[in-house]
Protein backbone atom coordinates (compact mmCIF):
# COMPACT_ATOMS: atom_id res chain seq x y z
CA UNK A 1 0.00 0.00 0.00
CA UNK A 2 2.61 2.52 1.09
CA UNK A 3 4.99 1.14 -1.52
CA UNK A 4 2.52 1.73 -4.36
CA UNK A 5 1.76 5.22 -3.04
CA UNK A 6 5.48 5.96 -3.05
CA UNK A 7 5.71 4.71 -6.63
CA UNK A 8 2.83 6.92 -7.65
CA UNK A 9 4.48 9.96 -6.08
CA UNK A 10 7.80 9.20 -7.75
CA UNK A 11 6.25 8.73 -11.17
CA UNK A 12 4.38 12.01 -10.95
CA UNK A 13 7.13 13.91 -9.11
CA UNK A 14 7.33 16.54 -11.84
CA UNK A 15 3.64 17.36 -11.66
CA UNK A 16 3.56 17.41 -7.86
CA UNK A 17 6.56 19.74 -7.70
CA UNK A 18 5.07 22.02 -10.34
CA UNK A 19 1.76 22.30 -8.52
CA UNK A 20 3.54 23.02 -5.24
CA UNK A 21 5.67 25.65 -6.96
CA UNK A 22 2.58 27.32 -8.44
CA UNK A 23 0.82 27.39 -5.07
CA UNK A 24 3.93 28.82 -3.39
CA UNK A 25 4.43 31.46 -6.07
CA UNK A 26 0.80 32.58 -5.96
CA UNK A 27 0.98 32.76 -2.18
CA UNK A 28 4.18 34.82 -2.27
CA UNK A 29 2.90 37.13 -4.99
CA UNK A 30 -0.40 37.74 -3.21
CA UNK A 31 1.47 38.57 0.00
CA UNK A 32 3.80 40.89 -1.87
CA UNK A 33 0.75 42.47 -3.49
CA UNK A 34 -0.82 43.10 -0.11
CA UNK A 35 2.28 44.74 1.28
CA UNK A 36 2.81 46.62 -1.97
CA UNK A 37 -0.50 48.39 -1.32
CA UNK A 38 0.72 49.20 2.19
CA UNK A 39 4.07 50.42 0.86
CA UNK A 40 2.40 52.48 -1.85
CA UNK A 41 0.04 54.17 0.60
CA UNK A 42 2.92 54.87 2.98
CA UNK A 43 5.28 56.19 0.30
CA UNK A 44 2.66 58.37 -1.41
CA UNK A 45 1.60 59.65 2.01
CA UNK A 46 5.14 60.66 2.88
CA UNK A 47 5.56 62.32 -0.54
CA UNK A 48 2.44 64.35 0.30
CA UNK A 49 3.54 65.07 3.91
CA UNK A 50 1.01 62.74 5.53
CA UNK A 51 1.40 59.70 7.74
CA UNK A 52 -0.50 57.13 5.70
CA UNK A 53 -2.05 54.08 7.37
CA UNK A 54 -0.81 53.82 10.98
CA UNK A 55 -3.73 52.64 13.11
CA UNK A 56 -4.17 48.97 12.24
CA UNK A 57 -1.14 47.30 13.73
CA UNK A 58 2.24 48.96 14.30
CA UNK A 59 3.03 51.36 11.44
CA UNK A 60 -0.22 50.22 9.82
CA UNK A 61 1.35 46.86 9.00
CA UNK A 62 -1.94 45.01 9.45
CA UNK A 63 -3.80 47.36 7.12
CA UNK A 64 -3.58 44.92 4.14
CA UNK A 65 -5.12 42.16 6.26
CA UNK A 66 -7.92 44.49 7.35
CA UNK A 67 -8.50 45.50 3.73
CA UNK A 68 -8.60 41.88 2.67
CA UNK A 69 -11.19 41.03 5.32
CA UNK A 70 -13.22 44.04 4.30
CA UNK A 71 -13.18 42.90 0.66
CA UNK A 72 -14.40 39.46 1.68
CA UNK A 73 -17.24 40.55 3.92
CA UNK A 74 -18.64 43.57 2.10
CA UNK A 75 -21.98 43.36 0.37
CA UNK A 76 -21.59 42.38 -3.26
CA UNK A 77 -24.47 43.88 -5.23
CA UNK A 78 -24.90 43.28 -8.95
CA UNK A 79 -26.18 46.44 -10.65
CA UNK A 80 -29.30 46.42 -12.76
CA UNK A 81 -29.07 45.86 -16.50
CA UNK A 82 -25.59 44.33 -16.54
CA UNK A 83 -24.65 41.60 -18.97
CA UNK A 84 -24.31 38.95 -16.30
CA UNK A 85 -21.98 36.52 -18.05
CA UNK A 86 -19.47 39.15 -19.16
CA UNK A 87 -19.83 41.07 -15.89
CA UNK A 88 -18.68 38.03 -13.90
CA UNK A 89 -16.15 36.94 -16.51
CA UNK A 90 -14.22 40.22 -16.63
CA UNK A 91 -12.57 40.23 -13.17
CA UNK A 92 -11.79 36.52 -13.47
CA UNK A 93 -10.13 37.12 -16.82
CA UNK A 94 -8.09 40.05 -15.50
CA UNK A 95 -6.83 38.13 -12.45
CA UNK A 96 -6.20 34.82 -14.22
CA UNK A 97 -4.20 36.40 -17.05
CA UNK A 98 -2.03 38.54 -14.81
CA UNK A 99 -1.20 35.56 -12.59
CA UNK A 100 -0.46 33.36 -15.62
CA UNK A 101 2.21 35.80 -16.76
CA UNK A 102 4.30 34.97 -13.68
CA UNK A 103 4.69 31.36 -14.78
CA UNK A 104 7.49 32.15 -17.23
CA UNK A 105 9.52 34.52 -15.03
CA UNK A 106 12.86 32.99 -13.94
CA UNK A 107 13.85 34.12 -10.43
CA UNK A 108 17.28 32.54 -10.23
CA UNK A 109 19.74 30.51 -12.33
CA UNK A 110 20.58 27.60 -10.06
CA UNK A 111 18.36 24.74 -8.99
CA UNK A 112 17.87 24.25 -5.25
CA UNK A 113 21.01 22.71 -3.73
CA UNK A 114 19.08 19.57 -2.74
CA UNK A 115 16.84 17.32 -4.83
CA UNK A 116 13.14 17.04 -4.07
CA UNK A 117 11.58 13.66 -4.89
CA UNK A 118 14.63 12.94 -7.04
CA UNK A 119 14.12 16.03 -9.21
CA UNK A 120 16.11 19.22 -9.61
CA UNK A 121 13.97 22.16 -8.57
CA UNK A 122 14.59 25.32 -10.59
CA UNK A 123 13.37 28.74 -9.53
CA UNK A 124 10.82 29.08 -12.31
CA UNK A 125 7.57 27.33 -13.04
CA UNK A 126 8.22 26.81 -16.71
CA UNK A 127 10.99 27.84 -19.04
CA UNK A 128 9.72 27.83 -22.62
CA UNK A 129 11.85 28.91 -25.56
CA UNK A 130 9.40 31.70 -26.31
CA UNK A 131 8.98 33.09 -22.80
CA UNK A 132 9.08 36.70 -23.94
CA UNK A 133 6.46 36.10 -26.63
CA UNK A 134 4.21 34.37 -24.10
CA UNK A 135 4.47 37.41 -21.85
CA UNK A 136 3.53 39.67 -24.74
CA UNK A 137 0.60 37.51 -25.75
CA UNK A 138 -0.70 37.61 -22.19
CA UNK A 139 -0.29 41.39 -22.18
CA UNK A 140 -2.20 41.49 -25.47
CA UNK A 141 -5.08 39.53 -23.95
CA UNK A 142 -5.14 41.31 -20.60
CA UNK A 143 -6.92 44.34 -22.05
CA UNK A 144 -10.11 42.28 -22.27
CA UNK A 145 -10.59 42.13 -18.52
CA UNK A 146 -10.76 45.91 -18.32
CA UNK A 147 -12.55 46.61 -21.60
CA UNK A 148 -15.24 43.99 -20.96
CA UNK A 149 -15.73 45.14 -17.38
CA UNK A 150 -16.36 48.61 -18.70
CA UNK A 151 -18.80 47.40 -21.31
CA UNK A 152 -20.73 44.92 -19.17
CA UNK A 153 -21.35 47.26 -16.24
CA UNK A 154 -24.13 49.21 -17.98
CA UNK A 155 -22.77 52.52 -16.73
CA UNK A 156 -21.47 55.45 -18.75
CA UNK A 157 -18.43 55.95 -16.54
CA UNK A 158 -17.44 52.32 -16.83
CA UNK A 159 -17.98 52.33 -20.59
CA UNK A 160 -15.75 55.39 -21.00
CA UNK A 161 -13.10 53.74 -18.83
CA UNK A 162 -13.25 50.55 -20.89
CA UNK A 163 -13.05 52.47 -24.15
CA UNK A 164 -10.09 54.48 -22.95
CA UNK A 165 -8.25 51.41 -21.74
CA UNK A 166 -8.65 49.48 -24.98
CA UNK A 167 -7.46 52.44 -27.06
CA UNK A 168 -4.59 53.10 -24.67
CA UNK A 169 -3.39 49.53 -24.41
CA UNK A 170 -3.44 48.99 -28.18
CA UNK A 171 -1.46 52.19 -28.72
CA UNK A 172 1.20 51.46 -26.13
CA UNK A 173 1.57 47.79 -26.94
CA UNK A 174 3.29 48.76 -30.20
CA UNK A 175 5.90 50.89 -28.45
CA UNK A 176 6.30 48.23 -25.74
CA UNK A 177 7.04 45.50 -28.26
CA UNK A 178 9.27 47.65 -30.45
CA UNK A 179 11.38 48.83 -27.52
CA UNK A 180 12.26 45.22 -26.66
CA UNK A 181 13.47 44.34 -30.17
CA UNK A 182 16.81 46.06 -29.41
CA UNK A 183 17.40 43.68 -26.51
CA UNK A 184 16.56 40.68 -28.67
CA UNK A 185 19.01 41.86 -31.34
CA UNK A 186 21.76 42.07 -28.72
CA UNK A 187 20.95 38.64 -27.30
CA UNK A 188 21.18 36.96 -30.74
CA UNK A 189 20.83 33.28 -29.82
CA UNK A 190 17.50 32.09 -28.34
CA UNK A 191 16.39 35.68 -28.12
CA UNK A 192 12.91 34.89 -26.76
CA UNK A 193 14.09 32.75 -23.87
CA UNK A 194 14.27 34.82 -20.68
CA UNK A 195 17.14 32.88 -18.98
CA UNK A 196 19.15 33.18 -22.21
CA UNK A 197 18.57 36.93 -22.30
CA UNK A 198 19.90 37.17 -18.75
CA UNK A 199 22.91 34.93 -19.41
CA UNK A 200 23.82 37.06 -22.45
CA UNK A 201 24.30 39.99 -20.06
CA UNK A 202 27.08 38.33 -18.10
CA UNK A 203 30.49 39.99 -17.80
CA UNK A 204 31.85 43.53 -17.53
CA UNK A 205 32.16 46.52 -19.84
CA UNK A 206 34.02 49.85 -19.75
CA UNK A 207 37.28 48.40 -18.33
CA UNK A 208 35.32 46.41 -15.78
CA UNK A 209 33.68 49.50 -14.38
CA UNK A 210 30.10 48.50 -15.15
CA UNK A 211 28.29 45.17 -15.49
CA UNK A 212 27.45 44.12 -19.06
CA UNK A 213 23.73 44.69 -18.60
CA UNK A 214 21.86 45.67 -21.73
CA UNK A 215 21.41 49.18 -20.41
CA UNK A 216 25.18 49.71 -20.18
CA UNK A 217 26.70 47.24 -22.62
CA UNK A 218 27.54 47.83 -26.26
CA UNK A 219 27.34 47.72 -29.20
CA UNK A 220 24.48 50.09 -28.46
CA UNK A 221 23.39 50.60 -24.82
CA UNK A 222 19.62 50.26 -24.60
CA UNK A 223 18.98 53.37 -22.49
CA UNK A 224 16.48 54.80 -24.95
CA UNK A 225 14.91 51.37 -25.34
CA UNK A 226 14.54 51.09 -21.58
CA UNK A 227 12.89 54.49 -21.21
CA UNK A 228 10.42 53.65 -23.98
CA UNK A 229 9.82 50.22 -22.46
CA UNK A 230 9.16 51.40 -18.94
CA UNK A 231 6.96 54.32 -20.00
CA UNK A 232 4.77 52.15 -22.19
CA UNK A 233 4.76 49.43 -19.55
CA UNK A 234 3.35 51.89 -17.01
CA UNK A 235 0.68 52.74 -19.57
CA UNK A 236 0.00 49.04 -20.22
CA UNK A 237 -0.56 48.40 -16.54
CA UNK A 238 -2.90 51.43 -16.31
CA UNK A 239 -0.87 53.10 -13.59
CA UNK A 240 -0.44 56.79 -12.89
CA UNK A 241 0.34 59.01 -14.78
CA UNK A 242 -1.38 56.89 -17.43
CA UNK A 243 -4.32 55.74 -15.30
CA UNK A 244 -6.97 57.27 -17.53
CA UNK A 245 -9.19 54.16 -17.52
CA UNK A 246 -9.90 54.74 -13.84
CA UNK A 247 -9.21 58.50 -13.59
CA UNK A 248 -11.09 59.12 -10.35
CA UNK A 249 -11.49 62.85 -10.91
CA UNK A 250 -13.33 62.32 -14.18
CA UNK A 251 -14.86 58.83 -14.27
CA UNK A 252 -15.70 58.10 -10.58
CA UNK A 253 -13.57 54.94 -10.68
CA UNK A 254 -13.55 54.17 -14.39
CA UNK A 255 -13.97 50.62 -15.52
CA UNK A 256 -14.48 49.18 -12.03
CA UNK A 257 -17.06 51.71 -10.84
CA UNK A 258 -19.82 49.10 -10.68
CA UNK A 259 -17.73 46.40 -9.03
CA UNK A 260 -17.74 45.91 -5.29
CA UNK A 261 -16.31 43.58 -2.70
CA UNK A 262 -14.07 40.80 -3.92
CA UNK A 263 -14.70 41.36 -7.62
CA UNK A 264 -13.18 44.81 -7.15
CA UNK A 265 -10.32 43.23 -5.22
CA UNK A 266 -9.66 40.92 -8.16
CA UNK A 267 -9.06 43.91 -10.45
CA UNK A 268 -6.86 45.40 -7.77
CA UNK A 269 -4.78 42.24 -7.38
CA UNK A 270 -4.52 41.91 -11.16
CA UNK A 271 -3.16 45.44 -11.44
CA UNK A 272 -0.54 44.93 -8.74
CA UNK A 273 0.50 41.55 -10.12
CA UNK A 274 0.95 43.17 -13.53
CA UNK A 275 3.18 45.75 -11.85
CA UNK A 276 5.33 42.97 -10.41
CA UNK A 277 5.52 41.20 -13.78
CA UNK A 278 6.57 44.39 -15.56
CA UNK A 279 9.21 45.10 -12.92
CA UNK A 280 10.57 41.56 -13.34
CA UNK A 281 10.60 42.03 -17.10
CA UNK A 282 12.45 45.35 -16.90
CA UNK A 283 15.00 43.66 -14.61
CA UNK A 284 15.43 40.72 -16.97
CA UNK A 285 15.59 42.63 -20.23
CA UNK A 286 17.64 45.69 -19.34
CA UNK A 287 19.22 45.29 -15.91
CA UNK A 288 20.91 41.92 -16.10
CA UNK A 289 18.33 39.88 -14.19
CA UNK A 290 20.09 38.03 -11.39
CA UNK A 291 23.61 39.29 -12.19
CA UNK A 292 25.31 41.28 -9.46
CA UNK A 293 26.30 44.90 -9.99
CA UNK A 294 29.82 44.14 -8.75
CA UNK A 295 32.48 41.86 -10.28
CA UNK A 296 32.12 38.26 -9.22
CA UNK A 297 35.66 38.12 -7.90
CA UNK A 298 34.97 40.70 -5.22
CA UNK A 299 34.23 39.15 -1.83
CA UNK A 300 32.65 42.07 0.00
CA UNK A 301 29.55 42.59 -2.24
CA UNK A 302 28.54 39.02 -1.42
CA UNK A 303 27.70 40.27 2.07
CA UNK A 304 25.36 43.02 0.90
CA UNK A 305 22.26 41.03 1.97
CA UNK A 306 23.70 40.73 5.49
CA UNK A 307 24.96 44.34 5.50
CA UNK A 308 21.47 45.61 4.72
CA UNK A 309 19.47 43.14 6.80
CA UNK A 310 21.44 43.27 10.08
CA UNK A 311 21.37 47.07 10.68
CA UNK A 312 17.79 47.30 9.43
CA UNK A 313 16.76 44.49 11.78
CA UNK A 314 18.52 46.21 14.69
CA UNK A 315 16.80 49.49 13.82
CA UNK A 316 13.40 47.78 13.72
CA UNK A 317 14.07 46.28 17.18
CA UNK A 318 15.06 49.72 18.52
CA UNK A 319 12.05 51.35 16.88
CA UNK A 320 9.76 48.65 18.27
CA UNK A 321 11.00 49.06 21.84
CA UNK A 322 10.08 52.75 21.86
CA UNK A 323 6.77 52.26 19.96
CA UNK A 324 3.73 53.69 21.76
CA UNK A 325 1.41 50.69 21.75
CA UNK A 326 1.98 47.39 23.58
CA UNK A 327 1.17 45.55 20.36
CA UNK A 328 3.97 47.37 18.55
CA UNK A 329 6.38 46.80 21.46
CA UNK A 330 5.72 43.07 21.09
CA UNK A 331 5.55 42.59 17.33
CA UNK A 332 8.15 44.95 15.89
CA UNK A 333 11.13 43.57 17.87
CA UNK A 334 10.19 40.07 16.71
CA UNK A 335 10.17 41.19 13.05
CA UNK A 336 13.47 42.99 13.61
CA UNK A 337 14.97 39.95 15.27
CA UNK A 338 13.92 37.72 12.36
CA UNK A 339 15.60 40.10 9.91
CA UNK A 340 18.70 40.25 12.07
CA UNK A 341 18.76 36.44 12.34
CA UNK A 342 18.44 35.98 8.55
CA UNK A 343 21.24 38.50 7.97
CA UNK A 344 23.47 36.82 10.56
CA UNK A 345 22.77 33.33 9.12
CA UNK A 346 23.68 34.50 5.64
CA UNK A 347 26.93 35.99 6.94
CA UNK A 348 27.76 32.79 8.84
CA UNK A 349 26.93 30.22 6.14
CA UNK A 350 28.81 30.93 2.86
CA UNK A 351 27.01 28.12 0.99
CA UNK A 352 23.56 29.58 1.69
CA UNK A 353 24.88 33.07 0.99
CA UNK A 354 26.22 32.02 -2.41
CA UNK A 355 22.94 30.41 -3.34
CA UNK A 356 20.94 33.45 -2.28
CA UNK A 357 23.03 35.98 -4.28
CA UNK A 358 21.22 35.82 -7.67
CA UNK A 359 17.80 35.76 -6.01
CA UNK A 360 18.80 38.71 -3.83
CA UNK A 361 19.93 40.81 -6.80
CA UNK A 362 16.84 39.94 -8.80
CA UNK A 363 14.52 40.83 -5.94
CA UNK A 364 16.40 44.02 -5.15
CA UNK A 365 16.09 45.27 -8.73
CA UNK A 366 12.41 44.36 -8.88
CA UNK A 367 11.81 46.29 -5.66
CA UNK A 368 13.56 49.33 -7.12
CA UNK A 369 11.22 49.28 -10.11
CA UNK A 370 8.19 48.85 -7.86
CA UNK A 371 9.36 51.91 -5.95
CA UNK A 372 9.62 53.73 -9.30
CA UNK A 373 5.98 52.94 -9.95
CA UNK A 374 4.95 54.40 -6.59
CA UNK A 375 7.27 57.36 -7.01
CA UNK A 376 5.79 58.16 -10.43
CA UNK A 377 2.28 57.96 -8.99
CA UNK A 378 3.18 60.29 -6.15
CA UNK A 379 4.94 62.81 -8.40
CA UNK A 380 3.48 63.07 -11.87
CA UNK A 381 0.07 64.53 -12.79
CA UNK A 382 -2.25 62.46 -14.98
CA UNK A 383 -2.01 63.06 -18.73
CA UNK A 384 -4.92 64.40 -20.71
CA UNK A 385 -6.38 61.96 -23.24
CA UNK A 386 -4.97 63.68 -26.35
CA UNK A 387 -1.59 64.07 -24.64
CA UNK A 388 -1.65 60.34 -23.90
CA UNK A 389 -2.26 59.49 -27.55
CA UNK A 390 0.40 61.97 -28.70
CA UNK A 391 3.01 60.52 -26.35
CA UNK A 392 2.22 57.00 -27.50
CA UNK A 393 2.04 57.45 -31.24
CA UNK A 394 4.18 60.51 -31.97
CA UNK A 395 6.93 60.12 -29.38
CA UNK A 396 7.39 56.58 -28.04
CA UNK A 397 6.67 54.66 -31.24
CA UNK A 398 9.03 56.62 -33.57
CA UNK A 399 11.75 56.72 -30.92
CA UNK A 400 11.55 52.99 -30.28
CA UNK A 401 11.60 52.25 -34.02
CA UNK A 402 14.66 54.49 -34.39
CA UNK A 403 16.21 52.59 -31.49
CA UNK A 404 15.62 49.30 -33.32
CA UNK A 405 17.22 50.62 -36.52
CA UNK A 406 20.29 52.04 -34.77
CA UNK A 407 20.72 48.89 -32.68
CA UNK A 408 20.43 46.70 -35.75
CA UNK A 409 23.13 48.68 -37.55
CA UNK A 410 25.52 48.72 -34.58
CA UNK A 411 25.03 45.01 -33.93
CA UNK A 412 25.73 44.33 -37.58
CA UNK A 413 28.86 46.50 -37.58
CA UNK A 414 30.40 46.01 -34.12
CA UNK A 415 28.58 43.01 -32.68
CA UNK A 416 30.73 39.91 -32.56
CA UNK B 1 -5.33 8.12 -25.43
CA UNK B 2 -2.14 10.08 -25.10
CA UNK B 3 -2.16 13.42 -23.27
CA UNK B 4 -1.36 15.22 -26.52
CA UNK B 5 -4.40 13.70 -28.21
CA UNK B 6 -6.55 14.59 -25.21
CA UNK B 7 -5.41 18.22 -25.32
CA UNK B 8 -6.00 18.24 -29.06
CA UNK B 9 -9.60 17.08 -28.70
CA UNK B 10 -10.30 19.54 -25.90
CA UNK B 11 -8.91 22.45 -27.94
CA UNK B 12 -10.55 21.32 -31.16
CA UNK B 13 -13.91 20.86 -29.43
CA UNK B 14 -13.65 24.30 -27.83
CA UNK B 15 -12.74 25.85 -31.17
CA UNK B 16 -15.77 24.29 -32.88
CA UNK B 17 -18.05 25.32 -30.00
CA UNK B 18 -16.64 28.85 -30.15
CA UNK B 19 -17.23 29.03 -33.89
CA UNK B 20 -20.81 27.81 -33.49
CA UNK B 21 -21.47 30.27 -30.70
CA UNK B 22 -19.97 33.03 -32.86
CA UNK B 23 -22.73 32.44 -35.43
CA UNK B 24 -25.56 31.75 -33.00
CA UNK B 25 -25.01 34.55 -30.43
CA UNK B 26 -27.24 37.56 -30.93
CA UNK B 27 -25.10 40.23 -29.31
CA UNK B 28 -22.00 41.45 -31.22
CA UNK B 29 -19.83 41.45 -28.07
CA UNK B 30 -20.70 37.82 -27.34
CA UNK B 31 -19.88 36.92 -30.93
CA UNK B 32 -16.56 38.74 -30.67
CA UNK B 33 -15.78 36.91 -27.42
CA UNK B 34 -16.53 33.58 -29.11
CA UNK B 35 -14.17 34.51 -31.90
CA UNK B 36 -11.44 35.17 -29.30
CA UNK B 37 -12.04 31.68 -27.90
CA UNK B 38 -11.58 30.26 -31.41
CA UNK B 39 -8.35 32.23 -31.90
CA UNK B 40 -6.87 31.13 -28.58
CA UNK B 41 -7.81 27.48 -29.23
CA UNK B 42 -6.16 27.64 -32.64
CA UNK B 43 -3.04 29.05 -31.00
CA UNK B 44 -3.09 26.06 -28.66
CA UNK B 45 -3.33 23.71 -31.65
CA UNK B 46 -0.32 25.39 -33.28
CA UNK B 47 1.55 24.96 -30.02
CA UNK B 48 0.73 21.24 -30.05
CA UNK B 49 2.27 21.02 -33.52
CA UNK B 50 5.49 22.58 -32.23
CA UNK B 51 4.95 25.90 -33.98
CA UNK B 52 5.64 28.04 -30.92
CA UNK B 53 6.25 31.29 -32.77
CA UNK B 54 3.11 31.02 -34.88
CA UNK B 55 1.08 30.25 -31.77
CA UNK B 56 2.37 33.30 -29.93
CA UNK B 57 1.86 35.55 -32.96
CA UNK B 58 -1.66 34.17 -33.40
CA UNK B 59 -2.54 35.32 -29.89
CA UNK B 60 -0.67 38.65 -30.07
CA UNK B 61 -1.98 39.71 -33.48
CA UNK B 62 -5.38 38.05 -33.83
CA UNK B 63 -6.39 37.42 -30.22
CA UNK B 64 -4.89 40.68 -29.00
CA UNK B 65 -4.70 43.51 -31.49
CA UNK B 66 -7.37 42.71 -34.06
CA UNK B 67 -10.03 41.47 -31.65
CA UNK B 68 -9.41 44.39 -29.29
CA UNK B 69 -10.13 46.69 -32.23
CA UNK B 70 -13.34 44.74 -32.97
CA UNK B 71 -14.47 45.12 -29.37
CA UNK B 72 -13.40 48.76 -29.32
CA UNK B 73 -15.56 49.50 -32.36
CA UNK B 74 -18.53 47.56 -30.98
CA UNK B 75 -18.25 49.47 -27.71
CA UNK B 76 -17.77 52.81 -29.46
CA UNK B 77 -20.85 52.36 -31.64
CA UNK B 78 -22.72 50.88 -28.67
CA UNK B 79 -24.12 48.23 -31.00
CA UNK B 80 -27.17 46.49 -29.59
CA UNK B 81 -28.54 43.04 -30.31
CA UNK B 82 -28.70 42.26 -33.98
CA UNK B 83 -31.97 41.66 -35.76
CA UNK B 84 -32.43 38.48 -37.73
CA UNK B 85 -33.62 38.93 -41.28
CA UNK B 86 -34.46 36.53 -44.07
CA UNK B 87 -32.64 38.68 -46.55
CA UNK B 88 -30.80 36.18 -48.70
CA UNK B 89 -33.00 33.87 -50.77
CA UNK B 90 -29.89 32.13 -52.10
CA UNK B 91 -28.77 31.17 -48.59
CA UNK B 92 -32.22 29.80 -47.81
CA UNK B 93 -32.33 27.51 -50.83
CA UNK B 94 -28.72 26.61 -51.51
CA UNK B 95 -27.23 27.07 -48.03
CA UNK B 96 -27.72 23.62 -46.59
CA UNK B 97 -26.73 21.65 -49.74
CA UNK B 98 -23.63 23.77 -50.22
CA UNK B 99 -22.61 23.36 -46.57
CA UNK B 100 -23.09 19.60 -46.86
CA UNK B 101 -21.04 19.52 -50.06
CA UNK B 102 -18.20 21.42 -48.42
CA UNK B 103 -18.25 19.14 -45.37
CA UNK B 104 -18.27 16.09 -47.64
CA UNK B 105 -15.33 17.38 -49.67
CA UNK B 106 -13.27 18.14 -46.58
CA UNK B 107 -14.07 14.88 -44.84
CA UNK B 108 -13.27 12.96 -48.02
CA UNK B 109 -9.85 14.58 -48.09
CA UNK B 110 -9.34 13.78 -44.42
CA UNK B 111 -10.51 10.17 -44.64
CA UNK B 112 -8.58 9.31 -47.79
CA UNK B 113 -5.44 11.42 -47.79
CA UNK B 114 -3.70 12.23 -51.03
CA UNK B 115 -0.48 10.24 -51.26
CA UNK B 116 1.32 13.14 -52.90
CA UNK B 117 0.98 15.26 -49.75
CA UNK B 118 3.48 14.09 -47.14
CA UNK B 119 2.28 13.47 -43.61
CA UNK B 120 3.31 15.96 -40.99
CA UNK B 121 6.21 14.56 -39.05
CA UNK B 122 6.24 14.93 -35.29
CA UNK B 123 7.63 18.40 -35.46
CA UNK B 124 9.72 19.88 -32.76
CA UNK B 125 12.01 21.80 -35.06
CA UNK B 126 14.92 23.25 -33.12
CA UNK B 127 15.10 27.02 -33.51
CA UNK B 128 11.92 27.24 -35.54
CA UNK B 129 11.68 30.97 -34.95
CA UNK B 130 15.13 31.52 -36.43
CA UNK B 131 14.19 29.44 -39.49
CA UNK B 132 11.03 31.46 -40.01
CA UNK B 133 12.85 34.76 -39.78
CA UNK B 134 15.66 33.76 -42.15
CA UNK B 135 13.07 32.47 -44.64
CA UNK B 136 11.09 35.67 -44.32
CA UNK B 137 13.98 38.06 -44.65
CA UNK B 138 16.13 36.18 -47.18
CA UNK B 139 14.19 33.86 -49.44
CA UNK B 140 10.83 35.61 -49.38
CA UNK B 141 12.00 39.15 -48.70
CA UNK B 142 10.35 40.68 -51.80
CA UNK B 143 6.88 39.16 -51.27
CA UNK B 144 7.19 40.12 -47.60
CA UNK B 145 8.08 43.74 -48.35
CA UNK B 146 5.39 43.93 -51.03
CA UNK B 147 2.80 42.70 -48.52
CA UNK B 148 3.80 45.32 -46.01
CA UNK B 149 3.62 47.93 -48.76
CA UNK B 150 0.12 46.72 -49.61
CA UNK B 151 -0.91 47.08 -45.97
CA UNK B 152 0.53 50.60 -45.89
CA UNK B 153 -1.50 51.50 -48.98
CA UNK B 154 -4.62 50.08 -47.34
CA UNK B 155 -4.02 52.15 -44.19
CA UNK B 156 -3.54 55.33 -46.22
CA UNK B 157 -6.65 54.55 -48.25
CA UNK B 158 -8.66 54.12 -45.06
CA UNK B 159 -7.34 57.45 -43.76
CA UNK B 160 -8.24 59.24 -47.00
CA UNK B 161 -11.74 57.78 -46.99
CA UNK B 162 -12.24 58.69 -43.33
CA UNK B 163 -11.02 62.26 -43.79
CA UNK B 164 -13.13 63.00 -46.87
CA UNK B 165 -16.40 63.27 -44.98
CA UNK B 166 -15.21 66.18 -42.85
CA UNK B 167 -14.84 68.68 -45.74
Amino acid sequence: MIESLKNLVEQNAFWIITVVKIVLLVFIVLTVNAYLTWFERKAVAHIQSRWGPHRVGPHGLLQPAADGLKFLFKEDPTPQGVDRFVYYLAPLLALALSLTALAVIPFGPNPLPFKVLGQEVYLWITNPDIGLLILFSITALSVYGIALAGWASNSKYSLLGGLRSSAQMISYELALTMSVVGVMLMTKEHAFSLPHIIEAQKGRVLWGLLPAWNIFAGPFPQIVGFICFFTSAIAETNRAPFDLPEAESELVAGFHTEYASFKFAMFFIAEYTAMITVSCLATILFFGGWHSFFPEAWALPKFIPSITLIPFGLWVIYDGLKYETIWGKLVLPVIGFVMFAIGATLAALPAVNDFIQPVFWFTAKVLVFLFFYVWARGTLPRLRYDQLMNVGWKLLLPVSIANVIVTAFTVLKWGH
Amino acid sequence: MTPVLLIFFVLAGLAVLGALSLVIQKHPIHSALSLIVVMVCLAGLYLLMGAEFVAAVQIIVYGGAIMVLFIFVIMLLNAGEEERTDFSKLAKIAGLPLALALTAAISAAVVKPDASIPNATQAVIPDATKLISSMLFQEFVYPFELTSFLILVAIMGALVLAQREKK
